[in-house]
This record gives structure tokens, sequence and C-alpha cells, in this order.
């Protein structure tokens, strides 16, 4: 079955700056993708060019098969579009807003039925006097609308309390369940854990990272953390360690090691320390949670030298 | 959280282009009657300038003794009614519509570009009207007998809705929202006098007069004055003018216009 979106190679240029450098993604039809990433990161540029709201300056870009930009017209009315910082007419109500939204749809979803599905039942003032919990909610709902096949949505949960993140994510893991496809970018990874299928780590305009939640958090990246009586010299434990591992010192005398074996790195950090009498106060083995890899991956070296 | 009656199933599709453009036109209009300072713009000044112009006998139209006072006013207000609307009102509008993101939202329905071009100039058209319907009936109260092709009348207010439209939409792109609004309303004043939209320019210096009549509110204010008053079937000069400030403006507008 094709792909709901395939991107290949892309590059998005704002004048001299690169905002998207050779991004690559696919999603399969009926599964939610989140793409996580620092600001500045480029997801919402990704998204937004998807969106067929730019053109790629470099690579392609297929959403359900058609391209954003030349194919809209066939594709708008099968796609759903939550925006960072899209808006509706400052003096218009929710409902107005729903209702004017569902007239471009040959079978839309019941307005009155999504106002109370997202609690805007209540909310009786115009767009610009909404709260932004409340803003966020409708721009959910018109986002849904159209009963779109396809949505995109770039950050859904931001500036919702916890009550409103509930309803968003039951009402993500239901369409999933009824087929739609979903994209969505985030900050939140617990988010990602309860809604995602794969997750993409974009920092400076690539995917540096992706696979399904599971696989991010367990077997990519088993580690070991130790302290130590007196510093080690990190290039010459680097030596001793498997290939592909990586220790970094978090602070002080507490360093991390990292490869594709928790054992493998146990052993070699024990059997490394005893050689050059090297004092352990205390060692664990892990695996990280999708949050830590997060920040690990995006974050450079903030935490760790 | 209960969503069983909800059906979450996908079903997409758009209605017929039309009927979109037509469901904009529609929000539009409701937007534009339910904005206080717009119906001030649009409706109540030009109503009121109508009738303080047409009897307070004090203020000096140029006029040749024993001329209707009506009849040179109506004109002029059509003119002014059209300006209101279809230039300072549309530029706002459309300048804080790209600010908060409507046109960058519409960007992702079926509404395609032109469409919501289209929505819009009905939804104007259909303000400029009741304008006109408005502007006549009380026109008719006070004394106006009406003279001229109501065909060119309309060719004219056609012509002039899509000059002023055309350079609102460019100057909503160059501009900020707030720079917008200054500017419109400044603009307006400015093209209302100085292009003698209401009160005819007889009395100003020659080389101000020409300049004024190079105004796409001088050129609608005198063609209208010319059809509706000397009775003229095709008052060239002023389509020539408006045709150029159209091609002005949608020259401007299509490179700085951005919809985000």
């Amino acid at each position: 079955m094709a792909n709901a979106l395939d991107v290949s190679n892309l590059v998005v240029d704002y004048g001299a700056t690169r905002a998207v450098d050779g991004l690559c993604l696919s999603v399969a039809p009926g599964t939610v993708q989140a793409i996580v990433g620092p600001n500045g990161a480029g997801k919402t540029s990704t998204v937004e060019t998807c969106e067929g709201y730019r053109r790629p300056s470099d690579g392609t870009v297929r959403v359900l098969g058609l391209d954003p930009v030349s194919d809209a017209r066939a594709l708008r009315p099968r796609v759903g579009v939550m925006l960072q910082s899209g808006g509706v007419p400052s003096g218009a109500k929710p409902r107005d807003a729903l209702v004017h939204l569902a007239r471009f749809y040959e079978s839309p979803q019941d307005p009155d039925q999504l106002i109370a599905l997202l609690g805007l039942g209540d909310v009786r003032s115009t767009f610009r006097r909404m709260s932004g919990g409340e803003q966020q909610r409708l721009k959910f709902a018109i986002a849904l609308i159209g009963r779109p096949e396809l949505l995109f949505l770039d950050e859904p949960t931001a500036g919702l309390d916890a009550h409103g993140k509930r309803v968003v994510w039951d009402v993500v893991n239901e369409l999933k369940a009824v087929g739609v496809t979903v994209v969505l970018t985030t900050h939140s990874m617990e988010e990602v854990e309860r809604l995602a299928d794969q997750v993409a780590v974009v920092n400076a305009g690539r995917v540096i990272a992706a696979g399904s939640p599971a696989e991010l958090t367990t077997s990519t990246t088993p580690l070991v953390d130790f302290r130590t009586a007196v510093a080690l010299d990190q290039e010459l434990l680097q030596t001793a360690l498997p290939p592909a591992s990586d220790v970094r010192r978090s602070h002080d005398c507490q360093y991390r090691v990292t490869g594709d074996s928790a054992p493998e790195l146990l052993a070699a950090v024990t059997a490394w320390c005893a050689s050059n009498s090297v004092d352990i106060l205390e060692i664990s083995t892990g695996h990280r949670r999708l949050e830590d890899v997060f920040i690990e991956l995006t974050s450079e070296t903030e935490s760790y030298e | 959280m209960n969503n069983a009656d909800l059906d979450l199933r996908p079903a997409p599709g758009a209605v017929s282009p039309t009927r979109i453009v037509l469901a904009q036109a529609r929000a539009e209009l409701r937007l534009m009657m339910s904005n206080g300072e717009q119906l001030l713009l649009t409706i109540i000044i030009p109503l009121g300038l109508l009738i303080g112009l047409s009897t307070l006998s004090w203020i000096d139209l140029g006029t040749d003794p024993g001329t209707n006072r009506v009849d040179v006013v109506v004109p002029g207000i059509i003119a002014l009614a059209v300006m209101s609307t279809a230039f300072t009102a549309q530029a706002i509008s459309v300048g804080f519509e790209r600010r908060y993101g409507v046109l960058k939202l519409l960007g992702a329905t079926p509404l395609s570009r032109n469409g919501l071009l289209t929505a819009k100039t009905l939804a104007v058209l259909v303000i400029e009207a009741i304008q006109v319907a408005l502007i006549c009936g009380v026109g008719l109260i006070i004394g106006w007998r009406p003279s001229g092709n109501p065909i060119t009348v309309l060719f004219l207010v056609v012509a002039g809705t899509a000059a002023f439209s055309a350079l609102a939409i460019a100057m909503a792109g160059a501009l900020r929202a707030e720079a917008t609004l200054a500017a419109a309303n400044a603009i307006f004043l400015f093209l209302l006098v100085a292009g003698g939209t209401v009160i005819p320019r007889d009395r100003m210096p020659d080389w101000l007069g020409t300049f004024g009549e190079l105004l796409p509110s001088g050129a609608l204010g005198n063609g209208l004055r010319a059809a509706m008053i000397d009775g003229a079937i095709f008052p060239l000069w002023s389509f020539v003018v408006l045709a150029l400030w159209l091609t002005l403006g949608v020259v401007i507008a299509a490179r700085t216009f951005r919809w985000e």
C-alpha cells in the first residue's frame, strides 16, 4: 500500500537560511507519526511544505501520492490541518467558524458534536477573547471538520491543560483506530509515547533518529552510568570500549557510557577500571526513556560533555 | 471521555467551487455587517455627508445659483461609499486577517486563493449595493432628481471597485496591520479631499484640478458626476484613470502580497 506521506531529501531555504536540510520521512496509512526536535529544527517548515504553503527548495514531497502545491485542489478536501499560527477572524465565535467551514465539505463533521466533544459548548466569546487553550481546541476542531483521511497537527496540545490534552489524545487515538493518518509535531514526550507509532527526531533540518517510541527508548541505546572517586581519562576509557560506544561526563566524576549492549559495556567498564585501579562508587545499567534520548540527541552537549 | 456518538471515520470531499465561494462570501458579509466601525465608515458617514452637504447651503459646492444641491452631492457620495468599502474597509480587514493567520488557515481549506478574492469581491459588491440603495433612497427623500444612464453608473462603480480593491490588497500586503489601519484612513481622507470626490474642484487652481483628476477618487467622482448630472454615456477619462490604478494595484499586490 502506498504511503500516506513521502518526503525525500527535502530542502527548504528562507533566503540564505536553510531551515530543512535533506529531510526524509515516510508515513504508512493509518499510523500516527510524531516529529520531535528543538525549536528551529525545521519541524514546522517540513509540515508546512507538506501542507502546500511553500514549495520545496529541493527534494520532493508527496501527500497521498499527490504534489501539495500543484495538486492542491484535489488534496485540500482530503487533508485536515492544524496550524501553530493560523486563526479564525477575531470577531467570530467558535460555532460560527465551524459552521462556516463545514459548508465547504460534502459530509462534514457536525459542528455541535465537535464543540461538545472539545468542551467549547460554554464559550460565547469571540476568537480574540478566547483563552489560549480554547483557541487551541477550536483549531483542532477545525482540522477535523472536513472528516479528512490525513491530519497534520502542529503542536496540537501546546498550551492545553491536562484535561484538554487528554481529550485531544483520545480523539487522535480514535482517529487512528478508524484509519486516519496523523502527522504531529510536539515537544511532549508523553504525547509521543501515548500516540505515536513512529517518531522522527529532527535536528538542524534532518532526521537524526527514527523508529517506534519503543525502539528509541530500549533497543538502540543501552547505557551504563557510573561514578568514580577520581576523574577519568575519557579518551583512554573510550579505547577500551566496544566499537560504536560513547563515553560522556555528566558532572564531576559521573559518567555515562552508551553502546549496543549493556552487558558488554558493563564488562568493558569494570574491566578497564580494575586494570587501571579506578574505584567505582556507584554503577548501574539501563535504557533511556524517549525523553532522555530526545534531549541527548537534540541538545548536543548541554548536559553531557 | 465518551466519543461514541461522534463518527471520526474519514469522509473527505469538498462541495463545488461555486458553493465554496458563496459560503465564504456569506461569511465575509456577515463579518462586515457585524463590525461597528466598518458600518460607521461605510453607511453612517456617507449618509451624514449626503444630508449635510445637501441641506447646509452655506457650504460652497462651487455650483451655479439655482442648481439642485442634492443632484451634485449624490454622485460624489456614491464614489465615497465605493472608496470606503472597497478600499478602506477592505484594506483594514485583509491586513488584520493576514496578521492573525486567518488567510493562512483558509489556505488549508478547499477554498482557493482566487475563490477567496472572488468571495471578498462579492461581499464588497453586496455592501455597495446596500450603500447605493440607501444613498439613493435618502437622496430621493431630500429632493434628488435621478438622471443619467444607470448602466454607465454601474460600470463606473464596478471599475472603481476593482481599482480600489487592488490598491487595498496591495497596501495590506506591503504594510503591517497597524500601519495599514492608519494608512487606510489617512489615504482615504487624502483621496477624498485631493480628488475632489465629493466637493467638485472647479474653484481650485488648474494644476491641482488636473492632479485630482488623476487620482482614482477624482476619476470616480468626476465620472459619476459626468454620468449622473451631464448625462455622459462613456466618461472615457475616468475609465482610463481607473484602469491605470487597477493595473498599478495588481502589479504591486502581485509583488508584495503574502497570505501569511
